[in-house]
């Protein structure tokens, strides 16, 4: 199978280059993960994360054929060939397809991503209805690849002021938590110009997240909660 | 060259469960620690578990800790420490509550409170029946846990180095443990991290197996540190293989399916775990019914054209209760398995999950090791909880759900214990001379190696020889083969050659590196699993097919140092209740 890969290493390229590979694939080899470690195992100079090898550690997000993904759980007879790699899109390249991801994680933790409840604990656990634990689905999962973000042209142009995708979809995860009582402090901190208003609905993000999940969706009803409290 | 340094009241290695658990108790009491991690905290392993948290809170029905206790108790085959299984199971509840208020979305039953499921080996009134104990969020508990611990460390202002490899301990010539060295990958720099005192949670080294559900990061990196250091590894024979690793991929399927009403079949379609465990039946423990499928398989009646698997049948509980409490299964199956369980059964084999052995620890996650008389003597300065460490709460063989649990408790009890070392042991000692030399020297030999090895080559034989030798059923001869070849292995990993020598993110040298953990981890088991001449837990010798608790009922530790190994007494009295005696074990 025939693939051309995004090469670069700081310390003896000037600029990254695309190198071919055309390797000899085991049955085995099912996952585009399964084709990069055997390549790998033939150039050991290829760099890339990997880890769970099964979509739930959101390593080894990358740019495949155009559009990003986890190459964990991108099926090779689902690839047109030559198959071409490069590192996610709008961060800065550390080396062939690893990114600095620094930015990205910045805007997740700029909405402070975790539960606010300034009432003692209770002995046992705080009570939530199935109904109320039921708004959380589809917005706790996510694995913070990073895929959703790198794909939005509003996080390329002001990655330092747009949250970006995947940091709306944790603020909404944490307004959506009946458990949480910081709604009004993250309503505050999202209302401006760029952190929340800069998603124009383009929707890449859902279009491209591999755990199907919808920041767009979430971002909206971020909205529609500001508007309400406007009113 | 001297090492550039930093210090530290405290590093810990690992920001898994347990260490992101200890992570948050050191952060919040104030000191200044470093969290060392070889992916960013949410990539660690810890995000692959499914099924959930055993605790008995007792939401669904009457339950107690002291029947988890007994639980786990039979579950370890009676090889677990009584005194850190009811540590254990009676902090569980707390740890389950903290990890709620910290935000973990767990499941809710209607009157909201958390919801619980069944689960292998868990029994309400000692053994009579299934009890429901596994607190979880869907079939993805795993995720949530780590993001909740790692949300809560965002909020408590932890000092993360992600990306960072720990290399080897400095240790002083007392034993007292001072820090790590550790390489930044992004650079390739390397440093010392001194710290007065250092917590190992690096999880556990399924990746000596070439069927694993472990991820590539499971490298056993604290095994190897530790046994460089001349610590024992305990009871390193003991893996246990998963029932239910999808086939040809390994990728997890987790007990919660039987726990939520899903069961095996054999060729004929016959529901088998009946035969072997009448009143758990696929509820059984893991070890009971990984032996049960591979006896099928062996046997002539596994599934498929070669006969080589089981099926993992779950249509019959429904769209619903799949969509609800095994989605994650749902996208798994149809991934790896090309089928989808709504309507098609998914086809299955054991498959290496977890190491129960590691570093010696009491419960209270101090390291020990024999020492003049004591087999418990306490390693000044050195922790370690999780995967990595061996309290010994899983014995032979782990209970579903306790993982999670364990990292939990021993992540916060052994911060807790650091806390009070720190209190008791003001200042930091002076690093000896030579601290950091080792780990150059290593590096040295790699980045100078000529004429050897690539690491994926040799890596491959030693998960072979694993696989083939130290399976489910284990073989006299193969074991006598298994140690042979494994040494040769190890002699092999001695001269491992990388072709990159650059140094900005250079995989290449981590994967070395690696390689020379998993070694230690694959020449402990082995050599301990050939020694033992019983079968017990998941540890099953064709030739001696019974437990032996007259001779056996001990602790194996192994020494790096010519594979030399010593044993030490299983602690049958726990912290308060009665002792549980060995037993006949039945499902």
């Amino acid at each position: 199978m025939k693939f051309r890969i995004y090469r670069y290493d700081p310390e003896k390229d000037t600029k990254p280059t695309m190198k071919e590979y055309d390797v000899a694939l085991e049955p085995t080899d099912r996952m585009l993960l399964d084709a990069l470690v055997r390549i790998k195992s033939m150039d050991d100079s290829l760099s890339l994360r990997r880890s769970c090898r099964e979509g739930v550690c959101g390593s080894d997000a990358m740019n495949i054929n155009g559009k990003n993904g986890l190459a964990c759980i991108t099926k090779l007879a689902d690839l047109k060939e030559p198959v071409e790699l490069r590192p996610l899109p709008g961060l800065p390249v550390i080396r062939d397809l690893i990114v600095d991801m620094s930015q990205f994680f910045k805007q997740y933790h700029s909405i402070k991503p975790y539960l606010q409840n300034a009432e003692p604990a209770p002995e046992k656990e705080r009570l939530q209805s199935p109904t109320d634990r039921l708004e959380l689905d589809g917005l706790y999962e996510c694995i913070l690849c990073a895929c959703c973000s790198t794909s939005c042209p509003s996080f390329w142009w002001n990655p330092d002021k747009f949250v970006g995708p995947a940091g709306l979809l944790a603020a909404y995860r944490f307004i959506a938590d009946s458990r949480d009582q910081a709604t009004n402090d993250r309503l505050d901190d999202l209302e401006d110009p760029y952190r929340l208003f800069r998603c124009h609905s383009i929707m890449n993000c859902v279009d491209v997240c591999p755990k199907g999940l919808n920041p767009t969706r979430a971002i909206g009803k971020i909205k529609e909660i500001m508007i309400k409290r406007m009113v | 060259m001297a090492l550039p340094t930093r210090k530290f009241d405290a590093v810990v290695v690992g920001a898994g469960g347990a260490g992101l658990r200890a992570a948050l108790q050191l952060s919040e009491a104030g000191l200044k620690v470093a969290v060392l991690s070889k992916v960013f905290p949410t990539r660690s392993h810890t995000v692959a578990a499914q099924g959930g948290i055993g605790a008995s809170l007792g939401n669904m029905g009457e339950d107690s800790w002291l029947w988890h206790m007994y639980d786990t108790i039979k579950g370890s085959d009676y090889l677990g420490d009584q005194d850190a299984i009811e540590f254990l199971c009676r902090q569980a509840p707390q740890a389950v509550y903290e990890l709620e208020h910290y935000g973990m979305p767990f499941d809710r039953n209607e009157d909201g409170t958390v919801y619980q499921r069944p689960f292998g080996g868990h029994s309400r009134n000692f053994g009579e029946s299934p009890v429901q104990r596994s607190v979880c969020a869907a079939d993805r508990t795993g995720h949530a846990m780590l993001h909740t611990l790692y949300q809560r460390n965002v909020r408590a202002n932890t000092l993360f180095f992600v990306e960072w490899m720990a290399l080897d301990l400095m240790m002083d010539e007392t034993g007292q443990v001072h820090g790590v060295t550790a390489m930044e990958m992004e650079t390739g720099e390397v440093w010392r991290f001194h710290a007065r005192a250092t917590l190992f949670a690096t999880g556990g080294a399924g990746r000596i197996y070439s069927a694993s559900t472990n991820a590539f990061i499971n490298t056993g990196d604290g095994l190897g540190m530790a046994a460089r250091a001349g610590i024992p590894l305990e009871d390193m024979e003991f893996w246990q293989f998963h029932p239910t690793g999808v086939a040809g991929a390994g990728v997890l399927i987790t007990e919660g399916v039987r726990g939520e009403g899903g069961y095996l079949l054999n060729k004929d379609g016959e529901r088998f775990m009946e035969r072997y465990a009448p009143t758990m039946k696929d509820l059984a423990s893991r070890d009971v019914v990984s032996r049960a499928m591979a006896t099928e398989i062996k046997e002539g009646r596994g599934c498929g054209k070669d006969a080589d698997h089981i099926l993992l049948k779950l249509d019959h509980i429904g769209l619903e209760k799949i969509e609800t409490k095994l989605p994650g299964i749902r996208e798994i199956a149809k991934k790896f398995a090309n089928v989808d369980p709504v309507k098609d059964p998914i086809p299955v084999v054991p498959t290496c999950h977890y190491q129960m052995g590691g570093i010696p620890t009491n419960y209270h996650g101090e390291v020990v090791v024999p020492r003049d008389g004591n087999n418990a003597s306490v390693v000044p300065g050195f922790f370690a909880a999780g995967e990595c460490a061996c309290a010994s709460v899983h014995g032979a063989n782990r209970l579903g759900t306790n993982s999670l649990t364990d990292l939990l408790v021993f992540g916060k009890a052994s911060a807790d214990r650091l806390i009070q070392f720190l209190k008791e042991n003001p200042g930091h000692k002076d690093l000896p001379k030579d601290a950091g030399d080792y780990s150059q020297s290593r590096l040295a030999r790699l980045e100078g190696q000529t004429g050897g090895e690539s690491v994926f080559e040799v890596g491959a034989d030693m998960r072979r020889t694993m696989q083939a030798h130290c399976g489910v059923f284990r073989f006299p001869d193969m074991l006598d083969a298994g140690v042979k070849k494994i040494r040769e292995v190890a002699e092999r990993a001695t001269r491992t050659e990388i072709k990159d020598k650059s140094r900005t993110f250079n995989t290449a040298r981590i994967e070395a590196l690696e390689l020379d953990n998993l070694i230690e981890v694959a020449r402990s088991t082995m050599v301990s699993a050939q020694a033992r001449q019983e079968s017990r837990g998941a540890h099953d010798r064709a030739d001696y097919p019974k437990r032996d608790d007259v001779t056996w009922l001990k602790h194996t530790l192994w020494y790096k140092d010519s594979d030399r190994l010593e044993y030490k007494s299983v602690n049958l009295k726990p912290l308060t209740a009665e002792s549980f005696e060995p037993k006949v074990r039945s499902y």
